[in-house]
Formats: C-alpha cells, sequence, structure tokens
C-alpha cells in the first residue's frame, strides 16, 4: 500500500467504517498478516503466535472476545471460528481513544460500546447478566497468575465483589429478593463516574506506527 | 466553644512570648555581664560564673548563653505547633488559607520579637545545616509518601513538565532580568548575567505543597494532582543542580571566561548529577529493604535502618557532588515498597509519624527564619528589580506551562485542558526552598545578596499569601475535572480487567507501551527482587496486612460465632459446601494472599498528600468507628436472643450510634467486648447495616479519604443480611469470650485494618458456617499462630497512599 491514490477502495471502506486511519489500517493489517501467517482469516490457535500473550491471565477471554459475534456485530451470540481482516479491525476499533471532536451523544455512544465490550467478556454464556458462576471465573482467571492463590480465594473475593455490585446497583433488597446477576444497566452503573474513556484505549492507535517487532 | 479554646491557646502564646521576651532580655543582661568577664570565660559555665564572682558562692545563678541554641530553636518550633493547633481549632482557616501562610506569620512575628528586642538570632540557618540538616528530612518525606502508580504512569509527562519547566523558568526569568538589569535607570548595571541566572534558578524553584493540599481537598483528577506533585518532588532536585553549576561556574575565573566547554560541561554535569542521583537512590534503596528483610528479631532498628540509609544516600550523593536530592527521594521511593512489607507495624507507623515530624520541623524552622530575615536590616529595596521579579515568575510561568503542555499534549491520550493548565499555572507558589536558597548566598560572590534576598522575600510572600489564598475558590470557581473516589472490590476488579486487555491488545497489535514495560517490572519484580528483598516467612504475596485482615476477621467470625449463612442463599452462594474447607491455615493463607494480591493495587490508586498531616487520621478513626459500632450491633443483636430473622429492622439504638462521635472509641470497645462474650449470635444484620450509612456520610464529608470507599461498599452487602442468615449458637459462648480477648490484641495494631478485616468478614459473612463446635477450635490455632504477626503488619499506609 503506497501512496494515498493507490489505496484501494476496500481499505478507504474499511477506514470509514471503523474509523481508524490509513497508516493504522496499514499497521494492523501487517500485524494481522503476521498473526494469521499470511492467511486471510485468524483462528484462534493463531493467536498462540503471541508469544507475549501467553502471560496474560485473561487471555483466554481476550482471544475469546475476539471471536465472539456480539463483538463482531454479527449476531446475538456465539462464536465465530475464523475471523477476516475486516472482523479484526472492528474488534481493534473498540480500543480507539476518545476523539476530541466527538460530541457528547457520540461520546456516549462510543463509551457504552466500549463497556458492552468489556460487559461480554465477563458474560461468557450471553444471558445478558453477569451471574455469580461468570464473576467468580472472571476473577479466578484474574489472579490464575498469582500461584500462591487458591480458588477458594477467588471466589470468595467473586462473592465479594458480587454482594457489592447488588447493593450498588439494587440498593436495599427485600428478605427474599433474589439478586440474579449484573445486567448491562448495572454494569453501566457500576462504571459511571470512572473514566473508562481514558483507560480503554490503545495508546498506539493514535500515533504514528512505530515499527513493531519481528 | 471553639473561640473559647482559642482564646486558651491565645493565651499560651502570648505567654511564650513573654518568655522568650524575657529570655531576650535576660540574654542582653547577661551579655553585658560575661563581657566584663570573657577574659575567664570557659566552656563550663559553672567555673565561668564562680569565676567571675569573685569568689563567692552565689545560690542561684543564671546563665543563658549554655542553652541559647537549642532554647531558642525549641521555643520557635513549640511556637509554630502552637500555632498550627490554634490554627486548626477556628474551623474555618483552614479552608481559607494554607497553612504555609500561617508559619510565615508566625516567622514573621518572632522576627519582630528578636528585632525589637535588639537579640542576636542564633545562626542555625548556614549552608552545612540547611542542606545536610534541614533539607533532608523535607525530601525524603516528599519521596516515601508519593503515589507510585498514578506518578509513573504519569513519569513521562511529569519529567517533561519539571524539567524542562524548571529549565524555561530559570533561564527566562534570568535572561529577562539581564536585560532589566542592563537598563541604567534601575541602577542595576553591576549585576552580571551569571548572576542574574542563578536568581532565576533559585526563584524558579517552586513549592506547591500548599496548593497541593488545596488541590486535595478539592479531590481534582488524579493527572493534574500528579503533575502538580510531581513537579514538586522533582523541582526541588533539578533547582538546587542548577544552582550548584552556577555557583560553580560564578566560583570559576572571571565571568568573561566562560567558555562554550565549560557551558557544555555544565549541561553535561545536569545529566550526569541528576541521573546519578537517581541510580545511587535506587541503589541504597536496595540496600536498605535487603537489610530490613533481616530485622524480624530486632524491629526496633528497623525505622532507624530506613532513615539512616536514606540520609547516607544523600550523604553519599553529595560526596560525589550528584544530586543528593534526587538520590533521596529515588531512595525513599524504591526502599518503601519492600520496607513496608518486612518492617512490624510499630516499625511503620514510627516510620510515617517520625519522618512527619521530623519534615515538619524542618519546614517550621525555614519558615520561622525566613520570618526572622523579614523584620531585619539585612534588605535592600530595589523597586524594579523586585518588581519585575514578580512580573517574570508569573509571566514566565503561564508561559511554560502553556507551551510545554501545548506539546505534551500531542502524546497524551489525556490532554490537559486548558482549565488544568491554568491551575497548574496558577499553583506555583514560592517557599522555602526559594528563601534558604537565597539565603545561603556567598557575600563575596554576590555583593547584592541582599536585593536578592528582598525579592525572593516579597515573591515568595506574594505567592503563598495571595496565590495560596485565591487558589481554592479558583479551583471551585473553574470547576476542574473531579476525580472518581469510589474505591471498591468492584472497581478493582475491572481495572486489572482492564490492565490486562489493555496488554493483552497491545501485545497483539505489536506495541510496546508503558503497561508493558511495567508488567515486565512487575514480572521481574516478582520472579527477583521480591525473593531477596523480602522476608523469607512472608505469605507470597508478602503483605502482610492480609493477615491481620484475615486475623480480625476470623476473631469477630468467632464471636459471632453461630451466625449462619443464609438459607435463602439468594445469589446461588454455595456457602455452605465450602464453609468447612474455609478454615484450614493454608486456605487462610491464600485466601490472604489472593485479598492482599487483589487489594494491593487499591492503595496505589489513591494519591492523598499532605505534609502537615498524615492524612490517614481521619480515615483510622473511621474505620476504628465502624469497627465498635459493628461490635457494638453484634452486641445488641446478641442480646435480643437467638434465631432472630435477620430481616429485622434495626432498632434505634443501632441507629443512635450513627450520630456517636469519634471520641466514644473506648466505651464503646469494651461494652463490646463484654457483648461478645456473653450473647449469642447476631441477627439483626440490620444494625450492622447502620453501620453502613455513617462510613459513607463520612466518607462524603472528609473528601480525601478513600481509604473508607473501600469499605463501604463491603459493608453494604452485609445490608443485604437477606443473603445471610443467622442463627445463635449457645454452645461457642465460651468461645466467645477467647474471641474477645484475642479481638482485643487484634486491636492494637492499626484499626484501620480492623474496619477492612470488618468487611471482610461481613463479606465472608455469608460464608460463615453453621458455628460447628469444631470450627472455632481451628480457626484458633491458625490465629494463636498467626496472632504473632499481627504486630508485624504495616499495612495501613497502603490504604492511604
Amino acid at each position: 500500500m503506497g501512496s494515498s491514490s493507490s489505496v484501494p477502495a476496500e481499505v478507504q471502506e474499511l477506514a470509514a467504517k471503523t474509523g481508524f486511519t490509513l497508516e493504522q489500517i496499514e499497521h494492523l493489517h501487517r500485524r494481522f498478516k503476521h498473526i494469521s501467517g499470511d492467511q486471510p482469516t485468524i483462528r484462534k490457535e493463531s493467536f498462540d503466535r503471541i508469544p507475549d500473550l501467553e502471560f496474560n491471565p485473561i487471555r483466554s477471554k481476550i482471544v475469546r472476545a475476539f471471536f465472539d459475534r456480539r463483538n463482531l456485530r454479527q449476531a446475538q451470540g456465539g462464536l465465530a471460528d475464523e475471523i477476516n481482516f475486516e472482523d479484526f479491525l472492528t474488534i481493534m476499533s473498540y480500543f480507539r481513544p476518545m476523539e476530541m471532536n466527538m460530541d457528547e451523544e457520540q461520546l456516549d455512544c462510543f463509551r457504552k460500546e466500549k463497556l458492552k465490550f468489556l460487559f461480554h467478556m465477563y458474560d461468557a454464556d450471553n444471558d445478558g447478566k453477569i451471574s455469580l458462576q461468570e464473576y467468580r471465573k472472571v476473577v479466578e482467571e484474574l489472579l490464575s497468575r498469582n500461584p500462591h492463590l487458591e480458588k477458594e480465594s477467588a471466589r470468595s473475593i467473586a462473592d465479594g465483589a458480587m454482594m457489592e455490585a447488588a447493593s450498588i446497583c439494587v440498593g436495599q433488597m427485600e428478605p427474599d429478593q433474589v439478586y440474579e446477576g449484573i445486567t448491562f444497566e448495572d454494569f453501566l452503573k457500576m462504571w459511571q463516574g470512572s473514566d473508562i474513556d481514558t483507560k480503554m484505549h490503545v495508546r498506539f492507535l493514535n500515533m504514528e506506527t512505530i515499527a513493531h517487532c519481528h | 466553644m471553639g473561640s473559647q479554646i482559642l482564646m486558651h491557646v491565645n493565651f499560651l502564646y502570648w505567654l511564650l512570648l513573654t518568655l522568650k521576651c524575657s529570655f531576650a532580655a535576660t540574654y542582653s543582661d547577661l551579655s553585658n555581664l560575661s563581657s566584663n568577664s570573657t577574659s575567664h570565660y570557659k566552656p563550663d559555665h559553672h567555673e565561668a560564673d564562680s569565676s567571675a564572682q569573685d569568689e563567692r558562692l552565689y545560690v542561684f545563678t543564671v546563665d543563658y548563653n549554655y542553652v541559647q541554641i537549642p532554647c531558642e530553636v525549641t521555643l520557635w518550633i513549640l511556637l509554630a505547633s502552637l500555632a498550627k493547633i490554634g490554627f486548626r481549632l477556628y474551623h474555618r482557616l483552614p479552608s481559607l488559607m494554607p497553612e504555609s501562610c500561617l508559619l510565615i506569620a508566625i516567622g514573621a512575628l518572632v522576627g519582630a520579637i528578636i528585632f525589637g528586642t535588639d537579640h542576636k538570632s542564633p545562626p542555625v540557618m548556614t549552608t552545612n545545616i540547611y542542606f545536610l540538616y534541614l533539607l533532608p528530612p523535607i525530601v525524603l518525606e516528599e519521596g516515601y509518601f508519593m503515589p507510585t502508580r498514578p506518578f509513573f504512569e504519569n513519569f513521562v509527562s511529569i519529567l517533561w513538565w519539571s524539567v524542562l519547566g524548571s529549565l524555561l523558568n530559570a533561564f527566562g526569568i534570568g535572561l529577562s532580568l539581564y536585560g532589566i538589569c542592563q537598563i541604567e535607570a534601575f541602577g542595576l548595571t553591576d549585576v552580571n548575567l551569571l548572576q542574574n541566572l542563578l536568581f532565576g534558578s533559585m526563584i524558579s524553584a517552586v513549592d506547591p505543597v500548599a496548593a497541593l493540599v488545596v488541590l486535595e481537598e478539592a479531590s481534582v483528577n488524579e493527572q493534574l494532582y500528579m503533575m502538580i506533585f510531581g513537579e514538586s518532588l522533582l523541582n526541588d532536585g533539578i533547582t538546587v543542580v542548577l544552582y550548584n553549576i552556577f555557583i560553580a561556574f560564578t566560583q570559576m575565573h572571571r565571568y568573561e571566561e566562560i567558555e562554550s566547554v565549560d557551558v557544555l560541561a555544565g549541561f553535561a554535569r545536569f545529566f550526569v548529577v541528576g541521573l546519578g542521583g537517581v541510580l545511587f537512590g535506587i541503589a541504597f534503596g536496595f540496600v536498605s529493604a535487603f537489610m530490613t528483610r533481616f530485622t524480624q528479631n530486632i524491629s526496633a532498628i528497623e525505622p532507624l535502618l530506613v532513615f539512616m540509609f536514606s540520609y547516607l544516600s544523600y550523604l553519599s550523593a553529595e560526596i560525589l557532588y550528584i544530586s543528593g536530592i534526587l538520590a533521596m527521594t529515588a531512595c525513599a521511593v524504591t526502599m518503601k515498597k519492600y520496607v513496608e512489607e518486612n518492617v512490624s507495624q510499630n516499625s511503620y507507623t514510627t516510620i510515617k509519624y517520625f519522618m512527619k515530624m521530623l519534615s515538619s520541623v524542618s519546614e517550621t524552622l525555614i519558615f520561622v527564619f525566613m520570618g526572622v530575615s523579614t523584620v531585619g536590616r539585612n534588605h535592600e529595596w530595589n523597586w524594579a528589580f523586585i518588581s519585575f521579579t514578580l512580573l517574570f515568575c508569573s509571566i514566565w510561568r503561564v508561559l511554560s506551562v502553556f507551551v510545554l503542555f501545548y506539546i505534551s499534549n500531542k502524546f497524551r491520550t489525556y490532554p490537559f485542558t486548558i482549565k488544568d493548565q491554568l491551575i497548574i499555572a496558577y499553583s506555583g507558589l514560592r517557599g522555602a526552598s526559594s528563601f534558604s536558597l537565597a539565603f545561603l548566598l556567598p557575600m563575596h560572590l554576590f555583593p547584592r545578596k541582599n536585593m536578592f534576598i528582598t525579592a525572593t522575600l516579597v515573591v515568595i510572600y506574594f505567592t503563598v499569601f495571595i496565590q495560596g489564598i485565591t487558589i481554592g475558590p479558583l479551583v471551585k470557581y473553574l470547576d476542574v475535572k473531579k476525580t472518581n473516589k469510589k474505591e471498591s472490590i468492584n472497581e478493582e476488579i475491572h481495572m486489572r480487567m482492564m490492565d490486562h486487555l489493555k496488554a493483552g491488545i497491545e501485545d497483539i497489535c505489536g506495541h510496546w507501551s508503558h503497561y508493558q514495560l511495567r508488567d515486565k517490572f512487575k514480572k521481574f519484580d516478582n520472579k527477583y527482587l521480591k525473593k531477596i528483598l523480602i522476608r523469607e516467612n512472608q505469605p507470597k504475596s508478602s503483605i502482610v496486612s492480609l493477615y491481620k485482615k484475615m486475623e480480625i476477621k476470623q476473631a469477630i467470625e468467632m464471636a459471632e460465632s453461630g451466625i449462619k449463612s443464609s438459607a435463602v442463599s439468594t445469589v446461588s452462594f454455595h456457602y455452605r459446601n465450602q464453609r468447612i474447607h474455609r478454615l484450614s491455615p493454608e486456605e487462610v493463607e491464600s485466601m490472604r494472599d489472593m485479598l492482599a494480591h487483589s487489594l494491593y493495587q487499591v492503595r496505589q490508586r489513591t494519591p492523598s498528600y499532605n505534609r502537615h498531616n498524615l492524612p490517614t487520621e481521619k480515615s483510622e478513626k473511621q474505620a476504628k468507628e465502624i469497627l465498635i459500632r459493628r461490635q457494638n450491633s453484634l452486641r445488641q443483636s446478641i442480646r435480643k436472643g437467638n434465631s432472630l430473622p435477620w430481616g429485622k429492622p434495626a432498632s434505634t439504638k443501632n441507629v443512635r450510634f450513627l450520630s456517636l462521635p469519634y471520641g466514644t472509641n473506648h466505651p464503646a470497645r469494651r461494652k463490646a467486648r463484654h457483648g461478645a462474650s456473653t450473647g449469642d449470635s447476631s441477627s439483626d444484620m440490620d444494625s450492622v447495616s447502620s453501620i453502613m450509612f455513617s462510613p459513607q456520610l463520612q466518607a462524603g464529608s472528609f473528601g480525601a479519604n478513600r481509604g473508607q470507599q473501600e469499605m463501604v461498599p463491603m459493608e453494604r452487602f452485609d445490608r443485604r443480611g437477606k443473603l445471610l442468615d443467622f442463627a445463635a449458637q449457645r454452645g461457642s459462648l465460651r468461645k466467645k469470650d477467647q474471641a474477645g480477648r484475642i479481638r482485643r490484641s487484634a486491636f492494637m495494631p492499626k484499626p484501620q485494618f480492623d474496619a477492612v478485616f470488618e468487611e471482610e468478614i461481613q463479606g465472608y459473612e455469608s460464608e460463615a458456617e453453621e458455628g460447628a463446635a469444631s470450627r472455632p477450635t481451628v480457626k484458633w490455632a491458625a490465629e494463636e499462630r498467626n496472632v504473632r504477626h499481627f504486630h508485624k503488619a504495616p499495612s495501613p499506609p497502603f490504604w492511604r497512599k
């Protein structure tokens, strides 16, 4: 991909759809090719090519997020087997930083998108809420890097967090009221006030491409 | 009420002042007396007296000479402390003006007295004393209490801003003033370029502690706070380096002979000095951390190690003419993490408080000296110089802020708004450091030293009083973006999730960012550093605070023994199954680990810096309060009898506890202890939930207390007592006694933890057992074993950071 005059139409279309600049798309395309081994699509196994990812405790969740149809905006659930470059870009677009020229509504929408991405990472079974089991799994995974942690502990933390969430989201509960799980609205409530805008972005996507290793 | 106390305090002031005056008067008398007998004067004052008195033995003699210096210094410090007390008593004052104003005013007062009584002030402030004794405590305290995570997250920006900002300010002011000095009409032509540059570097030493206090009260967003904080931290070091370089230049040949080689050497020296200092500091930090690994049997020397090593890092850096300030700061930052985990609880407290005390004494002395110099004869008032200094200081600060931030905003994902930049520009208060540097100028090199001193004093007074007082309203007016203070387990989990997610995505993108850097550092840290620097017998997470948490958790759980988990199990907690497992020591330990690990990050997120106060006092009391109320509620519910449904509404008695002032800790505590041993299970969870309200209320009122935010949510789900079921267990009465006792010992360390434990306990209440008799014993064993560890945990600062 050389000068802008010879940029194919698809790339332009991608740029328009996902909001990336041409350089960023170029760089990501290179990266995509590296991960996929020059194939047009990536599978879950392809992510094994990234050695640094091995140390990430939530690796499986991240990889899974790439194939989650909800994130790919294809369906309401289920997992894709493989994704192409456009899907790759779609997932990456969740991590774009906020732009200064966005208005309130766009910002809000953007924020919701990011939070939805996060929510999907928690809500594995796609029932629209994060149940205790799912939350426990998340915490266990988060703490899995620490070899001295037991599942019990992770469980209790998750339980505590769940209770806290219940209190924040539902407020006063009746004795026999059941708190099913954290719904997306509750999730939004929990994140209210904290600036996900500043946190959930990858700096790279805002700068000139940096020479990647390999 | 407050005014009465104020009156008493005023009375004390005047008493002290009259004491001082009388001392001064006596001194002048004595000086006459002793001048008569100078020939016979010997260091031993008894001898001097007797020899001067014509071989008569006087029953009552006075010799002020002997104790003059320490006595006066002590009196000054006492006076300043009394002033601080009075300052705080009148509630409106701290919000009106920063404490530095007060200190300066006291200094001026003392100066006036000394001047008025024509008393020669003791030579407390010399170059040596300042750089060797007065400055290190201040620097150490700043470095030690620095919130590391936000600092390193914004490290590049902070570095860019402080280094370049100081340089820009120094050179800008220096050069502009030189330009002014060239104008014949002002009579300043003898002030050459070098002297102006030196003056510029001196006057650009900002001391925004007062601004930081205001900003913290207003709970501005973290980035803004960190920029100013980081600037204050690094600016001292940079200014002193510049100052020394310029002094060296001045001491060199004549000014005309300075060649470009020397200038380049100056630049190189700047970097060597700066970086060298940091490396030195890190090395010393590691050594000191390593030392504390072996001090478990002699914990009394732990504070000593910490202080001495930091001081040593400063001194050894000074030997090599590298920046001792930066060395000490780096040492404190490095050391803190590992030392905190190694030292005992008491040592930690000692270190903290002693550090605050030393730094506040130093600062007081410097301010008093400033005041003394104000009212004195060594002034030279030059309208042009002074007014232009003031003007240029403001102009250059604003200019440097806008230029530098304009550039750095392009690289930041969180750009600083104009409002933020305005606040940063406005918080350029000068303070003790500028004054000290001015005061210590060698007279022979700077014939117009007095003018410099005057100008510096004017700038300091202007910035501290006028800017210091108005920055609060300005922040409110500008409505700067606030920080999100809500700290909860959920947020913690989400944050970590986010961190890992970002790191993962960045790995996928092939982009190397500071998250990965931090990850890599953490890996390295865990693999090597922690093994070397942290004690062996610590839990792997080596965050001992968890011990305490679990201990208290168990203690209280035992006290409530027999509290059952809710049968309703609405959130589908399958506690009963796990209950039996939970209590084995290994599991407890791992739980601790895990909790500590997960909670470890929370503490790092909260910047909380206040030189004049330990920021956690309120939260400590809060924690204590919560714990006591919890016990009270327990007691209440215990009294009510067995198996009350958890849905019972809170009794009025419990609600009343909400309004208990802090002072009622002890009686409540004692009662609670008895309560624990007399009653059975607590069933009234609403009483516990009433505890929730108070933290929340107070949490709202204490702007800077992030510590207990953590507590609130945890408490709240206790309120969901709907989830918890409590049944009485009479059989465990005896155990309660023991539990009460253990709890007593548990309370001795920082109550902060108690409250946190309490949260955990509440959280785990759902996991509480049916209260099998065997359980308490098991827990008991675990507790006995670990009670010893109680006194070792340092952690309160975790919350405070």
